[in-house]
């Protein structure tokens, strides 16, 4: 666990220690029974009411590879790719991370800081989108208010590229 | 009956029909071999929107009504025009001449959106030789003083200038340039920023100018699967725009064509404009 918040503070670029005011982000990667597997791409932002990007928290893909071969396949976060990433350039400061295993994967975000510093009072969505090699792709999206009157666990569930995504809100 | 039901009835009543025929003669126009009726012409590009560095996208350019197979003829590239994101032309690599296909490679070398086209530009001549028995010449306007004999009878010349084209972006979309000459789609939704379920905007221009009530014929790829073309005959308003919601995500081919006087080649009396499109239309 240690291990897994150290690299989502990579990728969220905040200390996993502190308990203030935020965002708790859990995503799940679901463990799947296939002959070839291959770890998905994801992209995690937070979404406002007409769908442009807020804040993009987190994107994972082959980061290690050579030259930025890695950023070939991230069209294939199709949304993501339309609202967001193609107007980046990568590798993203604070944003761009390497793929994750199977597992529960989480993301904090700090209220003031990164990401969540300039977001206005209002309506928004956490979106979380996965695409795999040889695999699928998936979007879950689990909408809430900011800031929050008081703490909030929201929570949504992908089908096959995607498991538990939660959300905690600490007011 | 409802406005589109109209519509679609009106495409069997002889409007269709010259309008058939003028699609015709454009394609006969176009896209040598000779065909011995109407067919579509096309690109098929392998992406239209991609991510990373130096992308290479192939291409195959065929003559075919069946919207996206290859089941006629290969489409010349002689005319073949790719402008690269900042205007400048682009070369095909690997051209390669099929039966029912050519194909070229492109290297995306600079990120924003390609225009990748076929632009025939050619004359169409029909007379009657010495024996009464018809002629006819297709190709550029420097070959008809060759072609055609002086004492030709019942000559009649007309111009053609047709564009197939396609649109491909690597990384931020940019806005293609307009062309400003013939029959062209001037994008008002981005053509790579195409989704089902959402409204698209383009604009028709002949000659740089808004070409206003032009019929347009959106059609969707992969008939093979269904039983009806599932065409979207569209018109467009005074200000040349035509706006379409996208059903299902997929390849569509978006075909116009009309023809006017405005002519540039001696003894012609007419030119024929055609546009042939190809986009890509994403899931959400």
């Amino acid at each position: 666990m240690r291990k897994l918040l150290l690299t989502a503070s990579v990728a969220g670029a905040i200390a996993p220690a502190a308990q203030g005011a935020g965002l708790d982000v859990s995503v799940e990667i679901p463990r799947l029974d296939v002959a070839e597997y291959h770890r998905p791409y994801v992209a995690i932002w937070i979404e406002n009411a007409d769908q442009s990007v807020a804040a993009d928290l987190a994107v994972w893909y082959d980061v290690a590879k050579k030259e930025n071969e890695g950023t070939e396949w991230l069209k294939d976060l199709r949304q993501w790719w339309r609202r967001s990433g193609r107007g980046q350039q990568f590798p993203v400061d604070g944003v761009s991370g390497a793929t994750k295993p199977a597992g529960t994967h989480a993301v904090r975000l700090e209220e003031g800081a990164g990401a969540l510093a300039g977001l206005k009072p209002g309506n928004y969505a956490l979106v979380v989108e996965a695409a795999r090699e040889v695999g699928g792709r998936e979007l879950v999206r689990v909408p809430f208010q900011w800031p929050a009157q008081k703490a909030e666990r929201l929570a949504a569930r992908g089908e096959h590229e995607l498991g538990a995504v939660e959300l905690n809100i600490v007011p | 009956m409802t406005r589109h039901a109209a519509r679609l009835a009106s495409r069997f009543t002889p409007r269709f029909a010259s309008r058939f025929a003028s699609r015709f003669a454009a394609s006969l126009a176009l896209a040598l071999p000779l065909a011995a009726q109407a067919h579509d012409l096309w690109l098929l590009p392998s992406s239209t929107v991609l991510s990373g560095q130096d992308a290479w996208i192939t291409v195959d350019a065929a003559v075919s009504n069946d919207k996206f197979y290859f089941n006629h003829a290969p489409l010349r590239l002689d005319g073949l025009a790719i402008a690269a994101p900042d205007g400048s032309a682009a070369q095909a690599e690997n051209i390669g001449n099929g039966k029912l296909r050519n194909t070229f490679d492109l290297q995306l070398r600079q990120s924003g959106t390609y225009r990748v086209a076929v632009v025939n530009d050619g004359v169409f001549a029909r007379w009657k030789d010495a024996d009464g028995k018809p002629r006819r010449y297709f190709g550029k306007p420097e070959g008809l003083a060759q072609a055609v004999p002086a004492k030709a009878q019942d000559l009649q010349i007309s111009q053609s200038l047709g564009r197939i084209e396609t649109f491909v972006t690597l990384g931020k979309p940019s806005a293609p340039a307009p062309v400003g000459k013939g029959l062209e789609l001037v994008p008002v939704t981005h053509p790579n920023d195409l989704y089902a379920g959402e409204a698209a905007t383009f604009e028709f221009r002949i000659d740089g100018q808004p070409a206003a009530g032009l019929e347009v014929n959106v059609v969707p790829g992969g008939a093979r699967y269904r039983d009806k073309v599932d065409e979207i005959p569209l018109t467009t308003g005074k200000d040349g725009r035509v706006q379409v919601t996208w059903p299902q995500p997929g390849l569509y081919w978006i075909e116009a064509s009309t023809e006017d006087d405005k002519t540039t080649v001696a003894r012609a009396s007419k030119r024929r404009l055609g546009y042939s499109g190809t986009v890509e239309v994403l899931a959400q």
